[in-house]
């Protein structure tokens, strides 16, 4: 006898699962989970946008409220993923506008989206509520305006990071009179200035603004104005942080700020002048975030900001911090769990700035709490690392990037290996890992061997042999994520583990010593994957099968061959109607 | 920042024409390593282990190039120290002879890695982020207003800031001559600048960096006005 619960009954219960990989694992339980889980799924992640096509999606969920959708590999970031390779997001929204009307949020990461896009997305979703675009490009001012216009309930609009064409700073006055309903506003990427009387009625318009992040050209002598008409803000990034030093101007920022008791998250702060640091004194204990990363003024004046902010929780700043802010902070911020310090000058050797691996190791010590570290130095040593290692065995992310290609220990000159080994071995909870400075082998032994939770892994310039590769592949229980440049990894690591790949969301590797004989055959013995060759030389076919690529990425999809690819893309392996169609 | 030291070289089995880079060797060192017994399913060779492990020199120069392995793919002037080939014993085990190249690292900015350091390319300039704000001024205007030139690309967008700043301004764009006019009564603005030497000059004459470097302040010019002062002889060469 079989019994089941009645279908409402499930569809209650299923509402409780929020996370997609509990939700996935519901519906593989059976027949009728499978089918009243898909009925009722209301929020989709997609991590790679060429893993799955619209209609797949579609097909299987046709009540989707929500879309997340990722595009290009991360490395992109870095310029080593050309122009035009891909990840459109157009014909994504063709279909949720055929299919979904009801959609209301939008999240999409380092995608292209045109104004065409924009234009949809403002008129086909009555209801859209959040449009959240990260390190995006391909659109225009003209775009943003189509939004602007026309999403009568639009509660997010956050563009973090984006390459925008701005035409003009018009956009933003588009926003009809009767639009109230605005809760975050992130234009912190623009250049162009917007509108200050635009934007100062929308902000006294919006009483559920809770988000609002300038960007550059909107001057200090008016956040005050703004910052008045909403008190209730919990999140705020200034624009330019400078003005000519005026008692009246300073008192009226220090009152505004004095006046945002919600006030959580600050950020913005372009071409500092120290002077007006002080007038943000009075929210300093209740700053959760506080992002100085574009503040150009040295330790001192930083130090008397972050002295003060006892609750920090994540810290941005430039290397302009230096070991001695890095104490303060270990003092401080008791409360710290992520922290992230960029270089002020990447590319020059010596940028007479004293940060070095003492700082790291002093917030290690003093911040019990910490979990999360993007780091940007000049030295290291693999002394350093063990101590970090033990001192913070929570550590879940940790990124460290020796501006040096393969520098070795500066104390003994030996390479890193022992040092990142140590962080693996001790932080069990370790997911994200980016490594740098001179690394052989030996390095990936002990991340093959320890590092079992290790989800993201970034390397560069590092290894001596496909051994390296294969410690990766095969000892990697819970790598999802490889990204490679630089290193001597071949043909045997990739194709050793080729099945590994099918349980991983993608693996890129670029000026590797991968083959294009070995591409063709992955793709041949792997219908799973998509062997993407991304090459831009001229006269490929005129190579030799054991030459190497210049950049390969190999991805898990069911959705088969993407029909978007410039000519430089080449998936390998698989004939030209190469379409499979797993479902 | 000179590391003279000590850098250990290990033996591989495999030839190691790795010339993805340019480093100087500053000594061998031996030392016989251990493998582990996962070499045996990538190679057929018995388990010998060691890679060339070369530091860098200094901090001052990086050359890192993007060329095949084995390829020529040095730039000119850029010499070879020395090529070793050597027939080493390591505690009975199988040996081969190693080839590897050392190539001398010539002095070079690090700009020529792609992609290196990952930070993002808004990022790239932070010590150098200048700003280069000047005074806007506009006959028979009560205040006058700043502009960073810093955030524009040219002298399109420029114009395009005064069109938005004063609201009552179109670009009017006659003959290759950059002016504002008020629409409500038709006067024209023409818009100037002073240099550097203290010159009253036409806005867009010389290239837009030329003029992002020497511009202190900005004024636009009634039409009637800039007859007057002779603007416009200054043009007629």
């Amino acid at each position: 006898m079989t019994y089941s619960f009645p279908e409402e009954v499930l569809e209650h219960v299923f509402s409780f699962l929020t996370s997609q990989n509990d939700r996935n694992a519901a519906s593989l339980v059976c027949r009728t989970w499978y089918e009243m889980e898909r009925w009722c799924r209301k929020r989709i992640f997609v991590g790679n946008c060429y893993a799955v096509n619209p209609r797949v999606l579609i097909r299987r969920f046709p009540e989707v409220k929500a879309v997340e959708l990722k595009g290009k590999p991360h490395f992109a970031d870095f310029n080593l993923v050309p122009e035009g390779w891909g990840g459109f997001v157009y014909p994504w929204i063709v279909e949720f506008a055929r299919v979904y009307p009801w959609l209301e949020e939008i999240r999409l990461k380092r995608m292209v989206v045109t104004d065409e896009c924009l234009e949809i997305v403002s008129k086909a979703f009555r209801n859209f509520k959040v449009l959240i675009l990260s390190s995006c490009e391909g659109f225009s001012t003209d775009g943003l305006a189509a939004v602007a216009a026309n999403c009568r309930n639009l509660r997010v609009l956050d563009l973090r990071e984006c390459e925008v064409e701005e035409l003009s700073g018009h956009w933003l006055s588009h926003f009809p009179d009767s639009f109230t309903s605005l809760e975050s506003l992130n234009i912190a990427c623009l250049s162009l200035e917007v509108s200050f009387s635009a934007l100062e009625r929308l902000v006294s318009r919006s009483p559920n603004l809770k988000t609002l992040r300038l960007n550059r050209t909107v001057p200090l002598e008016k956040i005050s104005k703004l910052l008045q008409r909403a008190p209730q803000l919990a999140d705020f990034g200034t624009g330019a942080y400078s003005a000519e030093i005026r008692p009246d101007v300073y008192s009226s920022l220090q009152e505004a700020f004095s006046g945002c008791k919600k006030l959580k998250s600050l950020s913005g702060f372009w071409d500092v002048v120290p002077a007006y640091l002080p007038a943000v004194f009075p929210v300093c204990s209740q700053l959760t975030y506080l992002n100085l990363s574009y503040a150009t003024t040295q330790s001192p004046d930083l130090i008397k900001v972050i002295s003060q902010c006892h609750n920090l929780q994540r810290l941005v700043v430039l290397d302009y911090i230096e070991d001695m802010g890095l104490d303060t902070v270990a003092v401080t911020c008791k409360d710290l769990r992520e922290l992230v310090v960029f270089p002020s000058d990447p590319f020059v050797a010596d940028a007479n700035v004293l940060l070095t691996e003492e700082g790291l190791v002093s917030v290690s010590q003093g911040c019990s709490k910490l979990q999360s570290v993007l780091y940007f130095c000049r030295q290291m040593s693999n002394s350093a690392l063990i101590s970090i290692s033990k001192n913070r065995p929570n550590l879940t992310c940790f990124r460290l990037c020796i501006l040096e290609p393969r520098a070795p220990d500066y104390l003994t000159f030996e390479p890193l290996d022992v040092g990142f080994g140590s962080i693996v071995e001790n932080c069990k909870e370790l997911t994200r890992l980016s490594m740098s400075g001179l690394l052989t082998d030996r390095v990936f032994e002990y991340i093959g061997k320890h590092a079992k939770k290790l989800d993201m892994l970034s390397v560069a310039f590092a290894g001596d042999s496909d051994l390296g590769l294969h410690h990766v592949l095969s000892g990697c229980e819970s790598l999802r994520k490889l990204e490679i440049r630089d290193c001597p990894f071949g043909d045997k690591a990739l194709l050793a583990n080729a099945s590994k790949l099918l349980t991983m969301r993608s693996l890129w590797m670029s000026s590797c010593f991968v083959s294009f004989g070995a591409c063709k055959l992955l793709g041949q013995k792997m219908p799973g994957l998509n062997v993407e060759v991304i090459d831009e030389r001229e006269n490929l076919n005129l190579l030799p099968e054991n030459a190497p690529v210049e950049k390969v990425y190999i991805y898990r999809t069911v959705s088969g061959q993407r029909l978007d690819m410039p000519d430089f893309v080449r998936i390998m392996g698989k004939d030209k109607n190469g379409v499979y169609n797993l479902l | 920042m000179v590391r003279s030291s000590i850098v250990t070289l290990y033996i591989t089995s495999q030839s190691f024409p790795y010339t993805h880079s340019h480093y100087q060797l500053l000594s061998i060192t031996i030392i016989p390593t251990k493998m582990s017994s996962e070499a045996s399913t990538i190679t057929s060779e018995p388990p010998t282990t060691a890679v060339v492990s070369i530091g860098s020199l200094s901090t001052n120069d990086t050359e890192l190039t993007l060329g095949l392995p084995g390829g020529n793919s040095r730039k000119s002037g850029a010499k070879r120290t020395f090529s070793v080939t050597t027939d080493l014993k390591l505690g009975g085990t199988d040996r081969s002879s190693l080839e590897c190249s050392v190539v001398r690292r010539s002095p070079s900015s690090k700009e020529q890695v792609v992609g290196w350091p990952p930070v993002r390319s808004y990022r790239k300039n932070m010590a150098k982020s200048g700003c280069k704000y000047v005074k806007v001024a506009v006959d028979g205007a009560p205040y006058l207003r700043k502009v960073d030139l810093e955030l524009y690309s040219g002298y399109q967008q420029l114009l395009s800031s005064f069109e938005d700043m004063f609201s009552c301004f179109a670009i009017n764009n006659v003959m290759e001559e950059m002016k504002l006019m008020d629409p409500v009564n038709g006067t024209e603005y023409v818009p100037t600048y002073e240099d550097k030497d203290g010159d009253l000059m036409l806005v867009g004459d010389v290239p837009w960096k030329m003029f992002v470097e020497s511009c202190k302040r900005i004024r636009l010019m009634k039409n009637s006005e800039a007859g007057s002062s002779g603007m416009y002889k200054s043009q007629l060469t």
